[in-house]
C-alpha cells in the first residue's frame, strides 16, 4: 500500500526559490578537461588512451574495469594532456585523464536505436557501454542495478523525482522542460522487466511536475505519477520504495528484494540517450546555487569541466563563500578548494555565505529525543552517537548502526548541535572497511 | 580555503538555552499566580532559590575549571521548578539549601547538564522533606492555614470546593496549586513541540484509571477531578516527569515510563501515609529509566520483515 510518506523526516529550509525558475543554461566548457576513473562505485575504469592521443567528443576514453565498473566518454575534441592523480570532490586524489579541449567539439557519429525493436540484452549491453551510473550521488552502474538475478519478480520501477534535498532543482527543471525523455527512458526500463509498472515519484511541492508527467502518461497504462509528501528525505531509496510501495528493506537488502528498481531521473535520462540515440553519458545538470552567487540556476554541463568555470558562469561570488558544498546541504560533500571537476555524479554546487555548522558550538547532550523522532531509519542516533564515540564496535552494530542511511536528520534537529551524523558515519566507514577487507 | 565539515552542511534553529527559555515561559502563569496567591515571601522565596542555583553552578564550574555553563538557562529552570516545590511560608534558606543540593548533589557530580539520572529539582525537594520535614509539610502561611486539599481528602475532612482547586485558591506548595494556570504552561510547551503528550497523557491516564479501581471512590467525578487537581500531579507530569534527561528517550519507553509514574503516584496517594506522591513516583520512575530504554529499543526501518522470512 502507498502511503506516501514515512515515519520521520524534517522540513529544512528547502531554498529552491532561488533557482527554480530560471531555465537550464548550456555552458560551452574551455581549456583543460579532468576525468577522474573512479566516478562510480566498483573497479575504476582502465584508460585505453595514452598521452598524445587525439579525441573527439564522444569517444571513449577509459572502459569499464570489471562487470561493477563503468567506462569513460571524452566530452570535448582535443588531446590528452595527461594521465595523473587529480583532487576529486570527496578530498581525495584520483588517477584521471586530462584533456586539452581544442574548442571545436568534434564529435563521433552515435547510431539511433528503435528501443521497441532491441532485445532484452542489446538494450542493457548500450547502457553499459554508455557508462551510465546513478546520477543521484551514489553512483552505482545502472546496468548492474537493471539486472537483477531474477527480473520477472521485479513489480515496479521507480522514477526517484523526490529530490528532497533543499537548494537542488536540476531535477525538476529536467522534468518540466524534457518531460518526454523521463517517459520513454522509463519505457525502456520497463521492457526488461515484464511485470513491472513503472512510478514516477514526484514530491508534492513540485505540482507542476506532477501535472505535467501526469497528462503525459494518460495513455501509458504501465506508468503512473505518484505525489508524494514533500519531507527530507523523501529521496532515500528505502523510504522512497516505503512510500511508494509500501514495502520495507533494511541496509543488508536490495531493492531488488522488494521486487524494485530505483533511479535517480537524470539517469533515466541517460538510459533513454544511452539507448536511443546512442549517446555515451557526456552531460549532466548541476544547479548552481546558494546566497553568495550572483545568479543561481541550473546548469547543462559536460562532465569534466572545472567548477571554477560553473561559478564563472553563475555570475561569479556576490560575496566570498564560508562554505561550498557539492551536492545538497544535507548529504552533499564541503569542498575546500574549487578546483575539482564536473563528475558524473555531481547534482549542485552550493555556495553558502554562512557555514551554520562552525558558527554553533556542540554542547551536552540533553536527551530531547528529537534525533530519534526525525530518524528516518528508526534508531537512536544520540545512543549510537556515543557507542561511536566510545568506539565500541560491537554495541554500534547491536544498535542498529548499520541501518543508519547518514541522511542527516538528526545533526540536523539536534538542540545541542552535536555532530550525530559525523560521529556515527566515520564508525560506519571503519567497521564497513574491516568487513571489505575480511 | 573554504570551512570543511560533514553532512549536513545546515542545522536547526532549536537550541538548549531557547528550550529552556520557553519552559521558563511557561512556567511564569503559575509562578505569578503563586506569588499573588501567597504573598511577597513566595516572591523572594523564587528569586532567591533561582539565584542560588544559577550562582552554584557557576561557581562550580569555576572551581573545577569548567566552561562556565549558567548559559543554557537549565539551573534558571532548576531553581524555578523547586522554589515552586517548596511551601509558601519556608524560611528562605530552604530554597538556598535545596538550590545548592539540586545542583552540586544530583546535576554537576553526574557530570552536569545531561547526565544527572534524576531530576535536579525533585531530588532537591525529597532531600529537604526528609531532613526538614515539618518546614516542608506546613502550609500555613498568611492566605491559609490547616491542610492541603488532597490531606483532607485523605482524612475525611471536607475537600475545599472543586472550582477552588482548579483556579488554585487553595493551600499547597508556591507553584502547584492553580491546575488552570500549570495547563496555561503546558499548553504553550505543546504547541512550541518542547513536550508531547507521550508522558504526560499516560502518566494522567493511568492515574485515573488507576484510583478508579482501587481508592474506592469508583467513578465519583468530584473525587477524579480534585485528586487531579490537589497536589503536585499537574506540575509533575507537564514539567517535571516531561525533563529530557531523565526520562526515556525512545516512544515506547516514554509512554511506560508515563503508566509507571501513574501507577506509583496512585499507589503513595491512596496506600501510603502522605496524600502526596508525585515526587517519589518520577524520582523512582527516573531510576528506571536506562532499564525502559533498553527494553523498548526501536525496531529499525526493515527489521522486522527480515525477522518474519527468516522463520
Amino acid at each position: 500500500m502507498a502511503k506516501l510518506t514515512f515515519r520521520g523526516g524534517v522540513h529544512p529550509y528547502d531554498g529552491k526559490d532561488l533557482s527554480k525558475d530560471k531555465p537550464i543554461k548550456t555552458i560551452v566548457p574551455k581549456g583543460e578537461m579532468v576525468y577522474p576513473l573512479s566516478q562510480h562505485i566498483g573497479a575504476p575504469a582502465v584508460p585505453v588512451v595514452k598521452k598524445g592521443d587525439k579525441v573527439l567528443a564522444g569517444q571513449k576514453i577509459a572502459e569499464a574495469g570489471g562487470f561493477v565498473s563503468a567506462p569513460i566518454y571524452a566530452t570535448v575534441s582535443g588531446t590528452v594532456k595527461t594521465i595523473e592523480p587529480r583532487r576529486v570532490v570527496t578530498g581525495d586524489m584520483v588517477n584521471s585523464i586530462i584533456i586539452d579541449n581544442d574548442g571545436l567539439f568534434e564529435e563521433v557519429a552515435y547510431t539511433a536505436h528503435n528501443p521497441e525493436k532491441l532485445s532484452k540484452k542489446e538494450i542493457l549491453d548500450l547502457i553499459k557501454e554508455a557508462g551510465v551510473v546513478g546520477m543521484g550521488g551514489a553512483g552505482f552502474p545502472t546496468h548492474v542495478k537493471l539486472s537483477p538475478k531474477e527480473p520477472d519478480k521485479i513489480t515496479y520501477v521507480i522514477a526517484n523525482c523526490a529530490e528532497c534535498e533543499p537548494y537542488l532543482t536540476s531535477d525538476y527543471r529536467r522534468m518540466l522542460e524534457e518531460p518526454q525523455k523521463l517517459i520513454d527512458g522509463m519505457k525502456i526500463i520497463l521492457r526488461l522487466f515484464d511485470n513491472a509498472q513503472g512510478i514516477l515519484a514526484v514530491e508534492d511541492n513540485k505540482p507542476d511536475c506532477v501535472e505535467r508527467l501526469t497528462e503525459l502518461t494518460q495513455n501509458e497504462s504501465r506508468i503512473m505519477v505518484a505525489s508524494l509528501k514533500t519531507k527530507y528525505p523523501q529521496g532515500a531509496e528505502r523510504q522512497l520504495i516505503y512510500a511508494t510501495t509500501g514495502r520495507e528493506i533494511n541496509s543488508s537488502m536490495l531493492p531488488a528484494d522488494a521486487g524494485c528498481v530505483v533511479d535517480n531521473v537524470d539517469t533515466i535520462v541517460a538510459v533513454y540517450h544511452a539507448v536511443a540515440e546512442g549517446k555515451p553519458l557526456m552531460n549532466r545538470i548541476v544547479t548552481v546555487t546558494g546566497d553568495a552567487v550572483n545568479d543561481p540556476r541550473n546548469f547543462y554541463v559536460r562532465i569534466g569541466m572545472n567548477y571554477h568555470d560553473l561559478i564563472e558562469e553563475a555570475g561569479g561570488f556576490k560575496t566570498e563563500p564560508e562554505k561550498v558544498v557539492s551536492g545538497g546541504p544535507m548529504m552533499g560533500f564541503a569542498l575546500f578548494d574549487l578546483d575539482v571537476p564536473t563528475t558524473k555524479t555531481a547534482s549542485a554546487l552550493l555556495c553558502l555565505t554562512k557555514d551554520e555548522v562552525s558558527a554553533m558550538e556542540p554542547s551536552p547532550c540533553i536527551n530531547c529525543g528529537r534525533c530519534v523522532d526525525v530518524c528516518p531509519g528508526r534508531v537512536v542516533p544520540r545512543k549510537l552517537a556515543v557507542l561511536a564515540e566510545h568506539g565500541d564496535e560491537e554495541a554500534f552494530v547491536a544498535n542498529d548502526g548499520m541501518e543508519c542511511c547518514e541522511c542527516g536528520c538528526c545533526s540536523f534537529v539536534c538542540p545541542a548541535k552535536r555532530q550525530l551524523t559525523q560521529y556515527i558515519k566515520s564508525m560506519r566507514k571503519t567497521i564497513l572497511g574491516k568487513k571489505k577487507k575480511a | 580555503m573554504f570551512k570543511v565539515s560533514s553532512n549536513p552542511h545546515i542545522r536547526s534553529k532549536d537550541t538548549t538555552a531557547r528550550i529552556m527559555q520557553y519552559v521558563v515561559i511557561a512556567l511564569l502563569p503559575t509562578t505569578v499566580f503563586g506569588v499573588f496567591h501567597f504573598g511577597l515571601h513566595a516572591l523572594l522565596q523564587v528569586l532567591i532559590t533561582v539565584a542560588t542555583t544559577v550562582l552554584t553552578e557557576y561557581i562550580y564550574d569555576r572551581c573545577m575549571h569548567k566552561k562556565i555553563s549558567i548559559g543554557d538557562f537549565s539551573a534558571v529552570v532548576t531553581g524555578l521548578l523547586l522554589a515552586l516545590n517548596l511551601p509558601p511560608s519556608a524560611p528562605l534558606w530552604i530554597g538556598v539549601i535545596g538550590g545548592v543540593f539540586a545542583i552540586i548533589v544530583v546535576k554537576m557530580l553526574f557530570g552536569g547538564l545531561g547526565q544527572n539520572f534524576m531530576n535536579p529539582a525533585l531530588g532537591a525537594r525529597c532531600f529537604l522533606i526528609i531532613s526538614f520535614t515539618s518546614i516542608m509539610t506546613n502550609f500555613d502561611c498568611d492566605a491559609y492555614t490547616g491542610a492541603t486539599p488532597l490531606a483532607a481528602i485523605k482524612t475525611g475532612e471536607s475537600a475545599p470546593d472543586l472550582l477552588d482547586m482548579i483556579i488554585g485558591r487553595t493551600a499547597g506548595t508556591i507553584g502547584e496549586t492553580s491546575m488552570i494556570a500549570l495547563l496555561i504552561g503546558a499548553v504553550f510547551l505543546l504547541l512550541m513541540k518542547v513536550i508531547d503528550l507521550r508522558v504526560p497523557g499516560t502518566y494522567i491516564l493511568s492515574f485515573v484509571i488507576f484510583i478508579i479501581l482501587f481508592s474506592g471512590h469508583g467513578l465519583d467525578i468530584n473525587y477524579i477531578l480534585s485528586q487531579l487537581a490537589g497536589g503536585g500531579l499537574m506540575l509533575g507530569a507537564f514539567f517535571m516527569a516531561t525533563d529530557y534527561v531523565t526520562r526515556p528517550v525512545t516512544k515506547n519507553g516514554q509512554y511506560v515510563f508515563g503508566m509507571f509514574l501513574g501507577i506509583m503516584t496512585g499507589i503513595f496517594r491512596i496506600f501510603g501515609p502522605s496524600a502526596e506522591g508525585v515526587s517519589y513516583a518520577i524520582i523512582l520512575g527516573n531510576l528506571l529509566v536506562p532499564l525502559i530504554e533498553q527494553f523498548t529499543k526501536p525496531t529499525a526501518f526493515g527489521k522486522k520483515k527480515v525477522k518474519k522470512e527468516a522463520v
